[in-house]
């Protein structure tokens, strides 16, 4: 069975408008950073994207940033830069690689869109702690280096039911970070404007869940490492009209396939989970690995992370609290078990894959035995692999694949093929 | 490969980082030859040497393969070999054919560990390997070798002979080391230390995952260090079931495969 052949994976066309919109994005961007013309934020991720949209900001998130260093397999040069200065090689290695590569003035949007020689500056940084508390670091690092102000919210952790006091506590900490977004933006926040990006980012919200949840049909149209890329406007542009168009034909490329019965892979045997961050520098690698065992990963928490279906245009700062507290990375186990278990129903998982990140221990939901837990439960095997988002250094690819086909091996010998 | 006067040979081969093993089987599981070979650096040639010296112990020679598997890190460089296999799904098929219970493997290899476990009708139920360290594996064995100026081959025999073990307390091959130069320092003896070294391994193996009722110790560090299994039974408080050739399950595994397949 894990003979070498030619695997097969099948690439959607809504990749092409996906690259056109992040190349226009990055444009845009440096044009703004080149002409001082617009104001320009950092944001962490699942940052308040949508106040800033309600002052005329664009929006630039070094995440994306330190994902394109490990997916170009910059990163883990970089990394060390970092180190040296005494950011640990155990911390964040979008940060160290980030930082690391500011260092040494080298951007791999400068490799990719021509004319674009270096990350666009920030006239204000915005984080929020709900992912961890590296961002904060991480952007209190480029506010001294710029000069220039940062605001933040500080987020619940391990939250096991979302309740009216995170709700007030976290609105309240969004109406104070108005201000002093205003006083950079050197205007106020427009409440039509700022109601309309909620209502957008609501929207590109739920274009992106129907996508991934197309996932679930037999065989499934769309794969995890696919979905790494095509979630990219559902952070980078929410509330933005732009991001919606994206998604609706993705949306209605993946329902043609969902209705012509074609698989994202040839022959789906094993229908997987994913649980943690990708390994961004071994996205085609693993792509090919799994698909080469007739196996897909159709679903993970990782991609699921950018749905806000919270988000409400008619109480903006309270739904955004709620969005942003409600996410997975926040909650408590015993919410993120149930969450996973429900998953893996939806979809109709063979087994789960648990990717231990080494330094990043937010989004590495396998070290406080919650696998064994859903093991337990749903008699679901799954299988942990060792590695890290972005430091190279940290993975054995032998390894690696030595225990996905073992894992295959393993389905396929216990009966759990489809 | 046709066959020859009836003879159907299976083989099955295991490339290991440090060794590579290849046994040949009739079709009713009989083992009529072995060998174990250093992989060196071309597995290639070494898993055709390998098969050549199984096969002349067998009284055979290629034309009766009926089909081979292999397995092992370097499973793909077997140019001879009709499909492969992992070497975590051989290791379970050879111990569960030694022993056909509930059992918990226990592999310790040159430079990587396993833990598997088998439910009563040999089904995987999971498997854990070691991580990206070299941590209660063979290589920290072979690394601390020269740093006590012993060979491999005694460490064994100077384990047992250890009064007043040393304890080593740490993850990290390197780090272990140090503590080892900080012992030598304080004169302690050497057989001491050796045995210390042994109950660093044991440990870290024993510590990658729980261990049910019956448990199977196998691989090459086993096989040359019995005093390994004696270690662990004792923490462990129960007896270990070895198979007869603790170095060569994987290759059994892949041979029954090859077996199992060819019909
Ligand atoms: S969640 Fe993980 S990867 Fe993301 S910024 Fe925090 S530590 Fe880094």
């Amino acid at each position: 069975m894990s003979e070498e052949k030619k695997v097969i994976i099948r690439r959607l066309n809504a990749a092409k408008d996906l690259g056109k919109f992040m190349a226009d994005y990055y444009y845009e961007l440096d044009a703004a950073s080149k002409s001082g013309k617009q104001k320009i934020a950092w944001c962490t991720s699942v940052g308040p994207a949508e106040i800033l949209r309600g002052m005329g900001y664009l929006i630039y998130f070094p995440e994306t940033h330190s994902a394109m260093l490990g997916s170009t397999r910059m990163a883990t040069d970089l990394i060390p830069k970092a180190n040296a200065m005494g950011y640990s090689p155990e911390i964040c290695s979008y940060l160290t690689a980030d930082i690391g590569a500011f260092l040494e003035n080298v951007t791999p949007l400068a490799n990719i869109f021509k004319g674009i020689e270096s990350i666009p500056r920030p006239d204000v940084l915005v984080y929020n702690t709900n992912q961890c508390r590296d961002v904060q670091d991480w952007f209190n690092w480029y506010a001294k280096r710029f000069n220039v102000p940062v605001v933040g919210i500080e987020t619940y952790r391990n939250v096991p039911e979302v309740t009216p006091v995170h709700i007030t506590s976290i609105s309240r900490q969004m109406e104070n970070i108005v201000q002093p977004l205003e006083d950079v933006a050197g205007r106020k926040l427009d409440m039509d404007e700022f109601k309309n990006a909620v209502a957008l980012s609501r929207e590109c919200s739920n274009l992106w869940d129907k996508c991934l949840a197309a996932a679930a049909a037999r065989p499934s149209p769309l794969t995890f490492f696919d979905g790494t890329t095509l979630m990219g406007p559902a952070v980078v542009g929410r509330g933005t009209q732009k991001a919606i168009d994206v998604y609706q034909l993705l949306l209605e490329e993946l329902n043609e396939r969902v209705a012509a019965g074609e698989g994202a892979i040839e022959d789906e045997r094993y229908r997987l989970y994913w649980d943690g961050m990708p390994v961004w520098g071994r996205l085609s690698m693993h792509s090919k690995l799994f698909a080469g065992l007739q196996a897909n990963v159709i679903a993970s928490t990782y991609c699921s992370s950018w749905i806000f279906s919270a988000l409400d245009a008619g109480n903006p700062f309270e739904s955004m609290a709620r969005a942003y507290t409600e996410l997975f990375i926040v909650r408590s186990d015993a919410y993120k078990e149930k969450y996973i278990q429900d998953k893996l129903a939806f979809f109709q998982c063979d087994g789960i894959i648990y990717h231990d990140a080494k330094t990043c221990p937010n989004n590495t939901n396998c070290r406080y035995g919650m696998a064994q837990r859903l093991e337990k439960t749903t008699g679901i095997p799954s299988l942990t692999i060792h590695g890290d988002l972005n430091d190279l250094r940290l993975l054995s690819d032998e390894q690696t694949k030595t225990n996905v086909e073992a894992f295959i091996e393993q389905l396929e010998e216990n009966g759990k093929a489809a | 490969m046709k066959t020859q006067e009836g003879k159907r040979l299976y083989i099955g081969v295991d490339v290991g980082a440090s060794r590579t093993k290849a046994v040949v089987m009739d079709a009713h599981k009989n083992l009529l030859g072995r060998e174990v070979r250093p992989s060196g650096t071309d597995f290639g040639e070494a898993s055709r040497r390998c098969l050549a010296n199984a096969l002349h112990m067998a009284g055979a020679d290629e034309s009766h393969i009926a089909r081979t598997v292999s397995t092992g890190y370097g499973r793909k460089n077997v140019a001879y070999s009709d499909d492969t296999r992992t070497e975590i799904g051989c290791h379970a098929k050879g111990c569960y054919f030694y022993f056909p219970k509930a059992i918990t493997i226990i592999d310790i290899g040159g430079q990587d560990n396993k833990i598997i476990k088998l439910d009563e009708a040999g089904r995987r139920l999971g498997f854990k390997m070691n991580r990206k360290c070299a941590a209660g594996t063979g290589a920290f064995l072979e690394e601390m070798s020269p740093r006590l100026d012993i060979p491999l081959e005694d460490m064994d025999r100077l384990a047992r002979q250890s009064e007043d073990m040393v304890k080593l307390g740490s993850f990290c091959t390197v780090f272990s080391a140090t503590e080892v130069l900080q012992n030598i320092r304080q004169g302690r003896k050497v057989a001491d230390i050796v045995k210390g070294l042994f109950f660093s391994v044991i440990k870290r193996v024993s510590e990658m995952d729980s261990l049910s009722e019956n448990v199977v110790m196998t691989g090459g560090v086993v096989a040359h260090n019995p005093f390994l299994v004696r270690m662990m039974e004792e923490i462990i408080g129960r007896s270990i079931l070895v198979p007869d050739y603790p170095q060569l399950t994987g290759a059994v595994g892949a041979a029954l495969y090859a077996i199992e397949n060819s019909s």
